[in-house]
């Protein structure tokens, strides 16, 4: 083979890049609709600023990367820490172990204040416990309303999941659903579960759970049009995270059935969906809300000794419904990613 | 076509046992058997099982609509799949293969929004994003000569950690923007993400593209020098050089091959939903390279062929709806999806077992 080709094809190979994209360029390929260009300078929502002491907040959770709804619970304890003259240290990982570890982290950092997930509690335990012991405020978010009182958290902000579920339940009812497909996109994950087991309490009607490859969004889609294939009595499709509620609404075409879909959690898609009328309503435990709080409470703890819940009640932060009559209230507010 | 059959030689056969006139050496074995021996019939034949076997499980399988949504499944696996497997035949693997196909959609979504340029402008350049990640892993891998785990193991971290950070970044989430209402979205998506009718039932695109790309694979696989050049470098690196293939140019562009794949199923997944969430694509490698090995590609390299993956992904996709569809209890799905693709593989295996044995 012609062997001194390649390296010169090689050498060329970016110039033939750059020059490509410089003609595009050139040759006027913006597009007329959509893209940054027409989306709102959208500021973000801001109080005055707080002249408090220089502090420092450690918030650990349990995200996945690249999760939406987590995106969101970090940007309104960033918006509290920005207001409050705070130094925001965030860090997260699945594995409840690693979790434990950012924990330990955080103490030998010595931050003034630990915001904490308690998807497992039990491995969350010890390293808690050691927080307290060198005088550190804890507070819960998120996961763990039925843990946090017997680990000494100060005070918790979340969504009781089986509350939520129930609230969705009661919902279905009366909007008229019959048999109700649960769409999960994590087999074996505690909060979906409570969720979907929420849903059949209050649900008069039937619930079917399924569980779906949350990572492979073609797949998500397939999976649901075999369901609503080998069920053509599903009526209702529930979703427990927003983005599979926009793919519910392709594979409820797909499958040719007359199934609606509700929702989970929020994100500015979504909006748009509800008001087109694609997807009924979403119930929406505010993860802004949760982070904000969060670090506001630990705020509020150390500049005015305060205990939100009054040490003894969670603060809960859902379920908040969002359905056609006020999501164009809520959404400007998505349409900045904070809701 | 004999190049595929370089690994279990169909002729030289010692001698079957039972009667026989001949020494053996030179005669021919049946031609059933020598079919049996082609990777590719194994998993045909274990791909047969698992349909017949869900048409009687699962009655909605049997349905012309049904059937078009377990292609499509199979497809967005099985167009990734066939340049995993001529890799895989080119004796390398990528486990970057997921993600890459996520940095793509993103690559492209992330351009024509923030520049708010044509769509198409971000299709090209997630296009060269994606052949130059192939480039990367091919060239570090030659250059350095360190195995394919190693080098793609790094590259799938790297692109895990830069698709979250880099979109956050530019976009402040964790998703891209929609674009759907952007100039060019409705050509491209048609090329991408369309639906088209057959006989009343709604086919997706990337059915067709799915067996046009393994037609073009194996007939590269083949009929071409490139081709040969695949089964000799995965075959012995050493003594393919000796003869003269050009080893570190067909490695690189087995890379940059993946790096196509994944820039077409990113183009599909960014086409098809509009928006990407920068997390996805984690584990859809070994996918990928499952449904290569099904289809009968060895990880050592040096065998297999571009049909098989085809199957592979097939049966891929028939397992994980066919489960569905026969509304068996989901909490045992993975354990199911598990136990048939085993069952698949042995199918598999016991074929090829069969029809070589000597």
């Amino acid at each position: 083979m012609d062997r001194s080709s390649h390296p010169r094809s090689r050498r060329f190979a970016p110039v033939v890049a750059v020059a490509a994209a410089a003609a595009l360029t050139l040759a006027g390929c913006s597009s007329s609709s959509g893209g940054k260009k027409s989306e709102e300078g959208a500021a973000n929502a801001s109080a005055g600023k707080a002249t408090t002491p220089r502090m420092t907040v450690a918030l650990v959770t349990h995200q996945a990367p690249g999760d939406t709804f987590w995106d969101t619970v970090r940007k309104g304890a960033e918006a509290a820490a920005a207001k409050d003259n705070i130094k925001l240290v965030y860090s997260a990982d699945p594995n409840a172990g690693n979790q434990a570890n950012l924990v330990q982290n955080a103490i030998d950092q010595k931050v003034d204040g630990i915001a904490v997930t308690l998807a497992k509690p039990d491995a969350l335990k010890g390293v808690i416990g050691k927080a307290e012991k060198s005088g550190i405020p804890v507070v819960g978010l998120n996961s763990g309303l039925s843990d946090w009182k017997k680990l000494n958290l100060l005070e918790f902000f979340g969504q009781d999941e089986s509350v939520a579920g129930e609230a969705f339940g009661k919902k279905l009812n009366e909007v008229g659903a019959k048999k109700v497909l649960c769409v999960m996109q994590e087999q074996g994950n505690v909060g979906l579960t409570q969720r979907c087991d929420g849903v059949a309490k209050t649900f008069e009607g039937k619930v079917d759970p399924q569980n779906v490859n949350g990572t492979d969004m073609p797949s998500v889609k397939s999976t649901i049009t075999a369901k609503l294939k080998q069920d053509p009595s599903i009526d209702y499709v529930v979703t427990l995270g927003a983005p599979f509620a926009l793919t519910a609404v392709q594979s409820v075409s797909d499958a040719g059935s007359k199934a609606k879909i509700a929702t989970f959690d929020l994100n500015k898609d979504l909006i748009k969906s509800i008001k087109a009328g694609d997807i009924q309503f979403a119930v929406d435990q505010q993860p802004y809300l949760q982070g904000y709080l969060a670090v506001d409470g630990l705020w509020l703890y150390k500049n005015n000794g305060n205990y939100s819940g009054g040490g003894e009640q969670p603060v809960l932060t859902g379920p908040a419904f969002v359905d056609k009559s006020n999501v164009d209230k809520i959404g400007e507010f998505a349409a900045k990613g904070t809701r | 076509m004999s190049m595929t059959q370089q690994a279990t030689p169909a002729v030289d056969t010692p001698p079957a046992p039972g009667p026989k006139q001949s020494d053996g050496r030179t005669r021919q074995r049946p031609p059933a058997l020598r079919l049996l021996a082609r990777p590719e019939v194994g998993v045909f034949l274990g791909a047969v099982a698992v349909l017949v076997f869900f048409l009687f499980a699962a009655p909605p399988v049997r349905d012309g609509s049904s059937m078009a949504n377990i292609l499509y499944q199979s497809s967005t696996i099985g167009i990734m799949a066939l340049p995993v497997a001529l890799l895989m035949i080119g004796g390398e693997f990528d486990l970057s293969a997921g993600v890459a196909v996520i940095t793509s959609a993103l690559t492209a979504s992330m351009l024509s929004y923030q520049l708010t340029m044509n769509v198409w402008v971000g299709v090209i350049v997630a296009l060269l994003v994606s052949l130059a990640i192939g480039a990367f892993n091919g060239w570090l891998l030659v250059k350095t000569g360190l195995p394919s785990f190693l080098v793609t193991l790094g590259t799938f971290l790297i692109l895990q950690g830069v698709n979250l950070a880099v979109t956050k970044l530019v976009t402040g989430n964790v998703a891209t923007d929609d674009i759907s209402d952007m100039d060019g979205f409705s050509q491209a998506q048609k090329l991408f993400a369309s639906t088209f009718t057959v006989g009343g039932v709604n086919v997706k695109i990337t059915v067709v593209w799915w067996l046009v790309f393994a037609a073009l694979a194996t007939w590269v696989l083949l009929r071409t020098k490139y081709g040969n050049w695949i089964f000799a470098v995965g075959g012995n690196k050493h003594s393919a050089r000796a003869v003269g293939v050009p080893v570190t140019f067909t490695k690189i562009s087995l890379f940059m091959l993946v790096g196509f794949g994944a820039w077409f199923v990113g183009m599909h997944q960014l086409f098809s939903f509009n928006t990407v969430q920068s997390g996805e694509g984690v584990g859809q490698e070994l996918i990928y390279i499952a449904a290569a090995v099904i289809g009968g590609c060895l990880l050592t390299g040096g065998y297999g062929s571009a049909i098989g993956p085809v199957f592979g992904a097939f049966m891929f996709g028939m397992v994980q709806q066919g489960i569905v569809y026969a509304g068996w209890n989901p909490d045992w799905f993975k354990a199911f999806l598990g136990v048939m693709l085993l069952g698949a593989v042995l199918i598999n295996l016991w074929v090829q077992r069969t029809a070589t044995r000597r």
